[in-house]
């Protein structure tokens, strides 16, 4: 389990964190919504001993993670970042390699699961080709590759990915193919945790959901048990109307734009 | 794609980097032989074998003694200082530009180079006018310390700035180097308004790099900290892999970024300090190999440090070679040469790059 106990974070006498609990377990896809501005991203940072904590402390399978160094911490968890531009031209197996640089497995093998996360992540016909010659979405897909190559090995377990808003960028087509192949990764041995912008696709995609709000978690639960108008409302200050999608029977929202208001409205005045 | 197909494929990729790297210092050994054999005094490969055999004892007079000294007293250590300069400008290049994640990046952007020139005027100007005339000589042997301390002072008081809450900022470190060297460059230009005509020749002599006086005793000085600082550096390079991708991505794939950070610009001010401060500033080479690597081979660090290093060392030899013999019995400066030589070549690399879109 990866579990951040009671955490806090400021910059400065600005707080940004307060108090979050939270627990990934692997075989759970968990989600973390919430307004811009939440401490989304933030909290994905702290959880990866990123940033400085104020109080709170973060342990990973048991073990306090400030006891861990980067490279014992990279065999357990990997993280995906929202964007990532590379000056040099590299290409797209000398990025996914790097995932496998915390692991002292030998050449032989690590070019053997460059080899499958390059079919997992339907890459092959990219092989060759150089990280900037490549569009936003490919660019996504090359980053999942690599850390699916550094979650690989079996021990030591359970591992962690953990997903910055990482279907920001992409198309519904890929937004689906990139979810879906996290999802897919999902076992006894893997829990991954995901920003992500898209109420929809969180609720789709994740088992578990956590709802931020001014640097605080307000509500988490089972997604069939959060995933309720009220909670949306309250934490994203905006009516919303909860619908059932009538092929696969989901639960989905739908927000109202301010101008279809169905309340009468104050009148907008222009300076 | 079948399993065995991708095992020749990692075996070849395998072999690339030490078959690169031994090609490398294959032809920067002939490279090396060639330029020994040129000169004012004729020297064929087999005479130099013989001095060198006469040398271990065996004794075989195929040669004249006037030979004999133009090889041990002149060319070799002047080759040797120039592989040991080229390298360490090289290497330093490759890394830095490496831990920067820039392109652009030239060591002297640390200020290490503005620092040592700063150094090497308070010798040629401001000791001569506090003490008085210093001769030659001396001067000669005041310079180095003078140029090491001034272009490490720089680099310390760069990293100092760039520092905040324990962690190296990037921007900062690169914004506070332009203003370390900026700092450094209106001492200077202050100074050579007060200075005479001598001061100002030596001065601008100084800058433009000189490889004539290289000798075993700097050789005996300048090799440690340069060989060592390359073979460091060389192995740094699975961790500028990952901090290509971004410093957090490296964090998160184990490497510990802040010690890489202050590893390589430690090496590096040690490495270029060293240098500059024997061989005067010689701009290019720093900047230009390692993109000439990175077009030609790969971007991989593995390749791009190595062969960065030998080939700084067989780009200098070129220019030095070039610079001896064109106006011979005269000399061009070398960092005249460096840069004339290598932008021709830079551009090319340029419009091809572009129309590849590798940059």
């Amino acid at each position: 389990m990866l579990q951040a106990n009671n955490i806090s974070y400021q910059i400065g006498s600005k707080s940004i964190l307060r108090n979050c609990t939270i627990r990934l377990k692997p075989k759970t896809f968990t989600a973390i919504v919430g307004p811009n501005g939440a401490g989304k991203s933030t909290l994905l940072k702290a959880i990866t001993n990123e940033v400085k904590l104020r109080n709170g402390s973060i342990t990973v399978n048991g073990r306090a993670s400030s006891a861990l160094d980067s490279k014992a911490l990279s065999r357990i968890r990997a993280v995906m970042p929202q964007h990532t531009n590379i000056n040099f031209p590299f290409s797209i197996e000398q990025i996914i390699e790097i995932g496998r640089f915390p692991h002292h497995t030998s050449p032989v093998e690590n070019e053997e699961i460059i080899e499958k996360v390059i079919e997992k992540t339907r890459l092959q016909s990219y092989r060759g080709r150089t990280y900037q010659t490549l569009s936003g979405g490919e660019k996504q897909r090359v980053q999942l590759a690599r850390i699916m190559a550094q979650v690989w090995d079996k021990s030591p377990h359970p591992k962690y990915l953990l997903l910055d808003e990482p279907t920001s960028d992409l198309d519904i087509l890929h937004q689906h193919a990139l979810l879906g192949t996290a999802r897919e990764l999902m076992s006894d041995n893997l829990g991954v945790l995901a920003v992500l912008h898209d109420l929809n696709l969180a609720a789709q995609y994740a088992d578990y959901l956590v709802f931020m709000k001014n640097g605080e978690i307000v509500k988490q639960g089972e997604t069939r048990e959060v995933f309720t108008k009220e909670n949306i409302e309250t934490t994203f200050n905006h009516p919303v109307q909860m619908l059932e999608d009538p092929t696969t029977g989901q639960t989905i929202v739908v927000s109202i734009p301010n101008h279809m208001h169905l309340e009468p409205q104050k009148e907008i005045r222009y300076a | 794609m079948n399993s065995s197909i991708t095992i020749s494929k990692l075996k070849s990729q395998k072999l690339t980097a030490g078959f690169l790297t031994t090609a490398m210092a294959l032809f920067l050994l002939a490279l090396f032989l060639f330029s020994l054999t040129i000169g004012a005094v004729e020297l064929s490969v087999s005479e130099i074998s013989s001095i060198l055999l006469d040398r271990l004892g065996f004794t075989n007079q195929n040669f004249t003694a006037v030979q004999s000294v133009v090889l041990m007293d002149i060319r070799l250590p002047r080759l040797i200082f120039t592989i040991l300069i080229g390298t360490a400008l090289g290497v330093s290049g490759a890394a830095l530009q490496g831990i920067f994640r820039n392109p652009l990046v030239e060591p002297g952007i640390i200020g290490v180079s503005s620092g040592a020139a700063l150094g090497a005027f308070v010798v040629i100007l401001g000791l001569t006018s506090f003490i008085g005339e210093i001769p030659d000589s001396l001067k000669v042997w005041l310079l180095p310390p003078f140029a090491f301390l001034g272009g490490v002072l720089a680099t310390f008081m760069t990293l100092r700035l760039g520092n905040y809450q324990g962690k190296v900022r990037v921007t900062i470190l690169i914004l506070a180097g332009v203003a370390i060297s900026a700092l450094a460059n209106a001492i200077i230009g202050l100074g050579i308004y007060y200075a005479d005509n001598q001061q100002l020749r030596t001065f601008t002599f100084w800058t433009l790099g000189d490889l004539s006086a290289g000798t075993w005793q700097k050789i005996g000085i300048i090799t440690i900290p340069i060989v060592a600082s390359t073979l460091i550096l060389t192995r740094m390079a699975k961790s500028l892999n990952a901090i290509a991708l971004g410093e957090s991505e490296a964090f998160h794939s184990g490497v510990n970024v802040e010690k890489v950070k202050r590893t390589i610009v430690f090496l590096s001010a040690l490495c270029v300090g060293v240098a500059v401060s024997f061989s005067g500033i010689i701009g290019f080479v720093g900047l230009v190999i390692p993109h000439i690597i990175r077009m030609a081979f790969s971007s991989d660090h593995r390749i791009v440090i190595p062969l960065s290093a030998l080939g700084g060392a067989a780009l200098l030899i070129l220019a030095d070679l070039f610079a001896r013999t064109v106006v011979a019995p005269s000399e061009l400066p070398i960092g005249v040469v460096t840069a004339a030589l290598g932008t021709p070549f830079f551009i090319y690399l340029l419009t091809v790059a572009k129309r590849k879109n590798l940059i």
